[in-house]
């Protein structure tokens, strides 16, 4: 007892060197997976307006967004006529919520789970979790889908969108300690990395496939809270309006205090 | 005591011109607060246009639908009831539907209808007075207990309110207006359309 | 006699409207060497109106109700005109209501406001804390999210610890549910804020019967005008330090809208990722952790290895502000005549309680976090159990007869 607690003392040096350096916002909830970076540009509404047609047809089989009305795409550049021509199934009217039509017993009973609703996904996981796990599915026959996801271990999804991205396999590399030093290899003997590979090419270029899901993932993150293209606009104006008003409220302060001796 | 300062008017230049930003500030904060109060973007997605179809409601016979939460009536009218009409104007407050904010420019007419269909009364089933919903008195004469020269409308039952068959309020009665004719069209389809007309889209 | 000469006249045969504006705004004379840490008592009002108004414009739109209260947050957020304002305001306001009365309670502590004649001010100011921490916590249920969720589970066990059937009348079932965040609901809205509204007047009329304290910890009163009866280092309240307080406000709207507007996550610390998936009862998300302002306590509970203690514990670290006056045995009221002694105290106590506060926030399965809570809480406690002793062999210097600059 009394050993561990000096031990815990000694580690204690190291451990306060460790609290500086580890002041990093743990914004997301996932846990360890390491991600690759979504090159997100939410003020590009023709790579929202992609995303948004990718949505309609590839999730929202099976995925809501139901806090989400269909005429906030006009947000997006959309005019009232696309929205309805292209991107509303589940509706006859523009103001509804953006809803599924997929039965959530049907749904439990094949995925095992209900698809979540996609409305805030975005805020729960991160832009760069959701551009890897869409870019991170491999064929794995032992999972009941035949799928599963380097992001999103033994995930219920199947790869919705194999035709595009075609088929990937997850291959085991076995490298020699300290070979490739980045990864700050601890024990000694071998190590093991895990890659994907395409087996099968798809419909799209890997750089295409790409692309269509960072549109789709940017659309995502615009959907997960709308409101924040005018939340900034506003900010920037009441930040140039109170820098005003410090320095007026400033001179007036000073001009008060000169009273004061 | 801040009088006695040799530099009094760069102080009140000072408070002044604070004083007018600060209330330029809080005119800039109590504006989203109060633009929170109206209706939400669910609200106008319920309260959106609605189509109705129109050509199950048989003559003399009145159908009603809902706008915006708000009873809305398709009455068609017979023939006889649309002659009634032209016979009521000395008993009537606004036999010629003068006050613009009761109907549509269109509606300004003896029938308050479209000039597609005469026989159609649109109109919002809910008194001028003090919000009630009027009844179904259609039927002229003594029938439902309205007199002998009842020439066939409708009858407020909160405070006795009575309207004819174009929705046009009598005399002597609290009412103060017509019933309200919301905008509303005729689709190519032959469907009515209540909340939206060629002008005013969505309106 | 002007018309407003008269209304005023009127009010106060009836009300003392004038005699209460001099006796707390106009002639309430504040010691002239008020500096940066006296900003945060009228910030503190401030975000207190804040979430009042914005609290009572997102109830005009939020369901208590288990089924719709996610869907209703979200329905403030996006259809609601300017509903996203409101609320981030709202939950923005709450992480700022805390880093001011932090700020507020540092001040205190360094300067000895809490000492002789103010022990009632300061003691009236914990409850204050007490009151917004429950009001805190319960607002921190009505969001209905997991973290929201599984934070209130996890903090209602606890009760547990003291007697089972508390945390069951607690919770109104058997676990949480509908009926505790529809109580949280009736607490947070109205009970709490009435409470809280109540004291901060409290507060302020037993501050103002004594007098405010300052850097020098030196009493005002004790050197008055002869022929006015003024204190000679008090200046009034009002305009001087209306004036300088709204620098201060200013500078406060400046961070807490660049929050509002730009950050109103705060990188999670703020909003938590996963307070953004519904309540699932049946599911607790991985790692759990208060918002940032509970998490020293939180910490200290960890630390001790016995959850009847670790409760003890906790409650103890905060209920122990309240034993400070009389803890205290210094000569001296404020930290710039205290020797070293004290200094290096309050400096153990501060980093130790800023080290809790991110220890609170990890994983309790990383190696570092137990051994480093556990040193922290010893340190947080000496503070306190030890201060009879250090303060009263703390070598101090003379303290002078009037304010310095």
């Amino acid at each position: 007892m009394m050993t561990s607690f000096l031990q815990q003392i000694a580690r204690l040096v190291a451990g306060a060197g460790l609290v500086a350096g580890l002041w990093v916002s743990g914004a997301q909830a996932n846990e360890g997976v390491a991600v690759d970076h979504a090159p997100l540009n939410l003020g590009d509404k023709a790579s929202l307006q992609r995303g948004a047609r990718t949505f309609a047809n590839y999730c929202q089989n099976c995925h809501s967004a139901q806090y989400l009305r269909y005429s906030k795409l006009t947000d997006i550049g959309l005019s009232e006529e696309d929205i309805k021509g292209n991107l509303m199934f589940t509706t006859e009217k523009i103001g509804d919520p953006m809803i599924v039509a997929l039965d959530r017993a049907d749904a439990k009973q094949w995925f095992g789970v209900v698809p979540p609703d996609l409305s805030v996904e975005a805020r729960v996981r991160g832009a760069d979790w959701l551009y890897t796990y869409l870019r991170g599915f491999y064929k794995d026959p032992s999972r009941p889908t035949g799928w599963n996801n380097v992001a999103y271990p033994n995930v219920g999804m199947p790869h919705v969108l194999y035709e595009l991205q075609g088929v990937q396999k997850l291959e085991t590399v076995k490298t020699a300690a300290g070979g490739e030093g980045k990864e700050g290899a601890e024990k000694s003997g071998a190590e093991e990395h895990h890659r994907l590979v395409l087996v099968k090419p798809g419909k799209l270029s890997p750089v295409e496939y790409d692309q269509f899901t960072a549109d789709l993932v940017n659309y995502l993150v615009w959907m997960s809270e709308p409101a924040r293209a005018s939340r900034v606009q506003i900010g920037v104006l009441v930040i140039f309006f109170l820098t005003l008003m410090f320095f007026l409220t400033l001179a007036l302060k000073k001009e008060f205090w000169k009273d004061i001796h | 005591m801040s009088d006695a300062s040799p530099d009094n008017g760069r102080r009140h230049l000072l408070i002044g011109v604070t004083s007018l930003l600060g209330a330029a500030a809080v005119g800039g904060v109590v504006t989203p607060f109060v633009m929170s109060m109206l209706p939400s973007a669910r609200a106008k997605a319920a309260g959106a246009p609605v189509e109705i179809d129109v050509s199950k409601v048989e003559p003399g016979m009145m159908f009603t639908s809902e706008w915006r939460g708000q009873p809305v009536w398709v009455v068609n009218r017979t023939p006889e009831m649309l002659e009634q009409l032209g016979k009521n104007a000395s008993r009537l407050r606004d036999p010629l539907s003068e006050n613009p904010d009761q109907q549509p420019e269109y509606c300004k007419n003896l029938t308050r209808s479209r000039a597609e269909h005469p026989n159609l009364l649109v109109v919002v089933g809910i008194c001028t007075h003090l919000g009630c919903s009027p009844q179904d008195r259609m039927k002229a004469g003594n029938g439902a207990g309205m007199g002998d020269d009842w020439p066939g409308g409708f009858f407020c039952p909160c405070h006795g309110s009575k309207f004819d068959m174009a929705a046009r309020v009598f005399q002597g009665v609290p009412a103060p207006y017509n019933l309200r004719v919301p905008p509303h069209m005729y689709l190519p389809s032959g469907r009515l359309l209540v909340g939206a007309d060629q002008n005013s889209k969505g309106a | 006699m002007s018309n407003l000469a008269k209304v005023v006249g009127w009010v106060d045969d009836r009300f003392p409207l004038t005699s209460t504006w001099k006796t707390h705004i106009s002639e309430y004379y504040a010691p002239k060497n008020f500096n940066f840490w006296y900003y945060f008592g009228s910030l503190a009002m401030l975000v207190l109106v804040i979430q009042l108004v914005t609290g009572i414009f997102l109830t005009m739109n939020y369901k208590p109700d288990a089924r719709y209260a996610f869907a209703s947050v979200e329905y403030i957020m996006r259809d609601v005109n300017y509903g996203w304002l409101i609320r981030y305001m709202h939950s923005t306001g709450a992480s700022m209501f805390f880093v001011v009365v932090y700020l507020h309670m540092v001040r205190g502590l360094m300067y000895g406001s809490y000492r002789k004649p103010r022990e009632l001010v300061w003691m009236i100011g914990m409850g204050i804390y007490l009151c917004l921490m429950g009001e805190a916590f319960m607002g921190y249920l009505l969001p209905w999210g997991q973290m929201s969720y599984w934070g209130a589970q996890v903090i209602i066990s606890l009760f547990d610890a003291i007697s089972p059937p508390l945390a069951l009348w607690i919770r109104g079932d058997y676990v949480v549910s509908d009926a505790t965040l529809n109580r949280f609901f009736a607490f947070h809205v109205i009970a709490l804020p009435l409470v809280l509204v109540g004291l901060v007047l409290v507060h302020i009329v037993a501050l103002h019967e004594v007098g405010s304290n300052n850097p020098d910890g030196i009493e005002i009163k004790k050197n008055k005008d002869p022929k006015t009866g003024i204190p000679l280092d008090g200046i009034n309240f009002h305009p001087y330090y209306t004036v300088k307080d709204l620098v201060g406000v200013s500078v406060f709207l400046a961070i807490f809208s660049a929050v509002v507007f730009f950050a109103p996550e705060m990188g999670g610390y703020f909003l938590e990722a996963n307070n953004f998936i519904p309540a699932d009862p049946m599911k607790t998300p991985p790692h759990i952790a208060p918002v940032w302002y509970f998490t020293p306590f939180y910490a200290i509970l960890r630390a001790v290895p016995q959850k009847q203690l670790g409760v003890l514990a906790m409650g103890a670290a905060v209920v122990i502000f309240l034993a400070l006056p009389w803890l205290d045995r210094g000569i001296v009221k404020s930290i710039r005549y205290r020797g070293n002694l004290y200094k290096t105290a309050f400096g153990i106590f501060i980093v130790s309680f800023l080290i809790l506060g991110y220890m609170g926030t990890q994983d309790p399965n990383l190696w570092y976090v137990n051994p480093v809570s556990r040193i922290c809480s010893i340190t947080y406690f000496l503070f306190f159990l030890a201060m009879p002793i250090y303060t009263r062999l703390d070598k101090t210097r003379q303290v002078p007869d009037r304010v310095t600059e």
